[in-house]
């Protein structure tokens, strides 16, 4: 993968909002911005109530992912352009879950919503429906999927990379600092992760960053291309953004998104869990 | 996955008063309005909080209002306001509580 096939600029995406085959998408956890002003034609995805099972903790499986897709009219076929908010956090978080189900073709929008915005580019509350699709989604690709094990068994011996920021990572915030620090469970990062915050791999328009840069972010944090990778963050959203940035723009191979992160990790029983701003020991 | 409790990672609404849980003797606050250089109220504008080092903490996109509102700890922060309108930094110290910062932005 490069940035040639994962990434589309706002100025393509413009050109091509009636393009036949091409499909919008704007990804979100809260949707009411969605309902305020859209790209033309884009659909919505929640990533709570569409993405996420309603009873376990997991996300959709593959026949909640097919019916879905198939009901929002978006076929195996289509090239899937996806955007949101949050610089992209949850766009990238659906991008890994249709990579994760097989689908061809599928790209982020370059700095999401927030650059769409600060352009001034035109926004529609047009209601967009699709025709319903047979949408047909392959057996889910765990190469890029890290569960709790391997993330135990990976301090010491692969990159762990903390992308939440500098101060979740020393234990100083249980949360990202827009919402109240209330969550019960225990601080810190794991043993031997480095820290690189996924705001380190975007401008502050929310695209990313040139590939020099990035290569160069990774590097000097210790980032050991020659061994596998898993990322988090407290959900996983972030951690997609920075799976997004290792795999499919730098084409790192064997880099995992760990979507446990430290909501799961830090209320686990007896691992490991380091404080401050190093990485600890194994 | 379930949602964390009350919110994932999204924006949530700036304007909502706060939460009848939060503790204002451990929670730091900080919150206020982007106004443009002729002093309006600018709605839509994404504001960033920047650690004492200058790295990124959180950002979130301002109420019809102009407010925004931040959950941080004691110590120095930097807000940039992004907008169509231009933008804008201000530094603040925070300390528990609620701290109110104006932030102005105006075109380069």
């Amino acid at each position: 993968m490069s940035r040639d096939t994962a990434l589309v600029s706002a100025e393509w995406a413009e050109k091509n909002l009636d393009a036949p085959g091409v499909v919008f998408v704007e990804v979100d956890e809260d949707t009411s911005a969605y309902d305020t002003g859209h790209i033309a034609g884009a659909i919505k995805l929640d990533w709570k109530t569409d993405l996420q099972d309603p009873v376990r903790r997991d996300f959709v499986n593959k026949g909640q992912f097919e019916a879905l897709l198939s009901e929002r009219g978006i076929s195996n076929d289509d090239t899937v352009i996806l955007y949101g908010g949050n610089n992209n956090w949850f766009a990238a978080y659906a991008y890994w879950y249709f990579k994760l189900y097989g689908h061809r073709d599928v790209k982020l929008l370059d700095g999401g919503r927030k650059k769409w915005e600060l352009d001034a580019r035109p926004l529609v509350k047009d209601v967009v429906t699709r025709p319903r699709t047979q949408y047909v989604a392959q057996q889910p690709d765990t190469s890029i999927r890290a569960f709790r094990d391997e993330v135990v068994a990976a301090i010491g011996t692969k990159n762990l990379v903390d992308v939440r920021s500098p101060d979740e990572y020393a234990g100083r915030l249980l949360a990202p600092a827009h919402l109240p620090q209330e969550q019960a469970q225990r601080a810190g990062h794991v043993p031997t992760a480095i820290s690189v915050p996924w705001s380190k791999a975007a401008n502050e328009d929310g695209t990313f960053k040139s590939d020099d840069e990035l290569r160069k972010i990774y590097a000097d944090a210790g980032l050991d291309d020659s061994r596998e990778t898993i990322a988090y963050c407290r959900i996983g959203e972030r951690s997609s953004h920075t799976w997004f940035v290792l795999q499919e723009l730098l084409g790192h191979r064997s880099v995992k998104n760990y979507d446990g992160s430290w909501t799961e990790y830090g209320s686990l029983v007896g691992v490991p869990v380091a404080l401050g701003d190093e990485p600890g020991e194994a | 996955m379930t949602a964390p409790t009350a919110a994932g990672c999204a924006a949530p609404d700036q304007a909502a008063p706060l939460p009848a849980s939060l503790d204002l003797e451990k929670e730091t606050v900080i919150t206020g309005v982007v106004r443009s250089g002729e002093g309006e109220v600018v709605p839509g504008a994404y504001v960033r909080l920047l650690d004492a080092t200058g790295e990124f903490t959180a950002e979130v996109v301002t109420s019809p209002a102009g407010q925004f509102r931040f959950f941080a700890a004691p110590g120095t922060w930097t807000l940039r306001a992004l907008s169509r309108h231009g933008n804008g930094d201000t530094s603040v110290t925070a300390g528990r509580g609620i701290n109110e910062v104006a932030v102005t932005v105006a075109l380069a």
